[in-house]
């Protein structure tokens, strides 16, 4: 019975915390490789690109509200989703056109345009600041829980509760959906043939007689997709504050370098290490070890590796650690 | 009237000097065709002319008599021109199948008939079909190339030295598929370094010198031809 209770434990603290922020930075990951493997440079408007998208799903949460608009038991942000996203995409392609098509066309080197997506970040989160501000905001509505540890501890007289959120399951579920119909198209359309050999050998593909516009545009239309979802997801799960889409951007470039960036499996399975190492690297395990330990044998401490405040120290490390050791990501020589 | 020409051929690359000066190539279907000469001499680049890489000071391109001087080299491969470079002439990161599907990007009707003409001339791409192309042999990466190339129907098939880099084996071997493809009523046009045994397959030569044409004949002439063997084929 302990066993059975130091598992739920686990479960409920670690192991589904850490499926559900994972998929979020998957998406998020394959967003950064796939703008950098297609249109060659690392975005540092990433984090502010989705925070931008999660914006508008807020702001219309909040129209759709006050409309008397609701999706049941869901949240209403998920209506929300293709009107956000097609604004998200409006936005990246404007900057596509106003900024980066001039270094493009340039053949500007990749150090050159990473810096000019920090000045697209600032004017990104510019905007932001001017039309929603700073301040945290919960948008969340809609069934909180799937199940509540209470109602567990009653249904199987266990000590420990299992605790599922609503938004746990749905982060989980969408991000399933999205990333299996983006794999689909990627290695099974012709369109998706077409922009994974841009990506891997521009000039033969021009010799082939594919469309480097088009391509871009592909590109742009899937990562305004993913950064609007991987963003409303995060916001449901935690809350909408602006900054930290800012500070998540270290987890999602560690994820998609250690997936060896370019790859696009491989960022998504990155999006996993990094959420993993991160949860349970900071997780206290007293009360795990309690169960498992006779009582003498218990331990004074909080059992914890580090504390939650070195999260993204976690990612940092990681980073590093790739691009020493495997600095094509760590399943380099895999087919993905 | 060749079926494709490169007539007067005179340019460089961006504003530096003229590689190339009054360079003619020509090649007519069912024809192979070698560019030779030392290194330097402007082969690559007259390849790189013909097929719209590279903007001509002066000079005609054309193909069945039509002008495409001008046209880009997407355009000229809309025209059925296939070029297959030197180096990263395959997509290393796709499957051989997939590598043979973007060839045939242009293409509007079924491929499946077309890959299965390809896999009959190099059969060992049928079973390499879903291997990661970076995973073949050098030899065999070539045979992609070509497959690639091939995939658009071409009536011009260009190789930019397609045995740079592989075994004598392989060598013979990929010279016998050259020949196969000609017999397919492809113009061909290759630059080789392996001088003697190109010319051996081919059914004329250029000889290039310093961007202009020096010698030219049928690869017989070629071979035998005091001259050009004293100073290009070591013998």
């Amino acid at each position: 019975m302990d066993f059975i209770n130091a598992l739920l434990l686990l479960l409920n603290y670690t192991v589904l915390p850490a499926l559900t922020y994972g998929s979020q930075l998957a998406l998020g990951a394959i967003f950064v490789t796939l703008i950098y493997g297609v249109l060659r440079f690392a975005n540092f408007a990433t984090g502010d690109m989705m925070s931008f998208g999660t914006m508008f799903a807020v702001l219309l949460t909040y129209y759709f509200q006050s409309k008397g608009i609701n999706f049941g038991f869901l949240p209403t942000a998920l209506l929300t989703i293709p009107f956000a996203t097609l604004i998200m995409i409006f936005y990246m392609l404007l900057i596509d056109k106003t900024v980066f098509s001039y270094y493009r066309i340039k053949k500007s080197p990749p150090v050159q345009f990473a810096m000019v997506s920090v000045g697209v970040m600032f004017v990104t989160q510019a905007i932001i600041r001017i039309i929603i501000g700073t301040s945290d905001r919960r948008f969340l509505d809609g069934e909180k829980f799937i199940i509540k540890a209470t109602e567990f501890k009653e249904m199987t007289g266990l000590n420990e509760g299992l605790t599922i959120k609503s938004t746990q399951v749905i982060t989980i579920f969408i991000t399933i959906i999205v990333v299996s119909i983006i794999f689909w198209f990627l290695n099974k359309t012709k369109t998706g043939t077409s922009m994974r050999a841009y990506s891997d050998n521009e000039d033969l593909a021009l010799l082939s007689g594919i469309d480097p516009k088009k391509v871009v545009l592909i590109t742009w239309i899937i990562a305004g997709i993913l950064a609007t979802i991987g963003g409303i997801l995060y916001g449901l799960d935690k809350s909408y504050r602006p900054f930290v889409y800012f500070n998540n951007m270290l987890p999602i470039f560690a994820a998609a370098i250690v997936g060896g960036i370019g790859k696009p499996f491989g960022a998504f399975l990155g999006g996993y290490v990094i959420a993993f190492a991160e949860i349970f690297l900071t997780y206290a395990y007293k009360k795990f070890f309690s169960y498992l330990l006779p009582v003498n044998l218990m331990p004074d401490s909080m059992m914890q590796i580090l504390s939650t405040d070195y999260k993204f120290a976690i990612s940092f490390s990681i980073l590093v650690l790739v691009l020493l050791f495997r600095p094509l990501g760590i399943f380099e020589g895999k087919r993905l | 009237m060749a079926f494709f020409e490169g007539n007067m051929m005179t340019g460089g690359y961006g504003d530096g000097p003229d590689i190339i000066s009054s360079c003619t190539i020509t090649a007519n279907r069912g024809e192979i065709v070698a560019i030779l000469g030392p290194n330097g001499a402007g082969k690559s680049t007259a390849m790189k002319a013909m097929l719209g890489l590279l903007k001509l000071k002066s000079g005609i391109v054309s193909i069945d008599g039509e002008d495409i001087s001008e046209l880009s080299p997407q355009e000229r491969v809309k025209k059925g021109i296939s070029f297959v470079p030197q180096s990263r002439n395959v997509f290393a990161e796709l499957t051989v199948k997939e590598n043979l599907e973007v060839g045939a990007f242009l293409r509007t009707d079924g491929i499946s008939k077309v890959i299965e003409e390809i896999y009959d001339l190099f059969p060992i791409l049928r079973e390499k079909k879903d291997q990661i192309v970076g995973q073949l042999s050098g030899g065999q990466r070539q045979q992609v190339a070509l497959g690639r190339a091939l995939m658009i129907k071409p009536s011009v098939l260009m190789l930019d030295e397609p045995t740079a880099g592989v075994s004598p084996i392989v060598m013979d071997e990929l010279f016998q598929h050259i020949v196969q493809v000609k017999k397919t009523d492809v113009a061909i046009i290759m630059v080789e370094q392996n001088a003697k045994q190109a010319l051996s397959i081919s059914d004329r030569g250029y000889v290039l010198v310093t961007g202009q044409n020096k010698f030219k004949g049928s690869g017989k002439e070629l071979l035998n031809d005091p001259e050009v063997r004293r100073s290009f084929l070591g013998a």
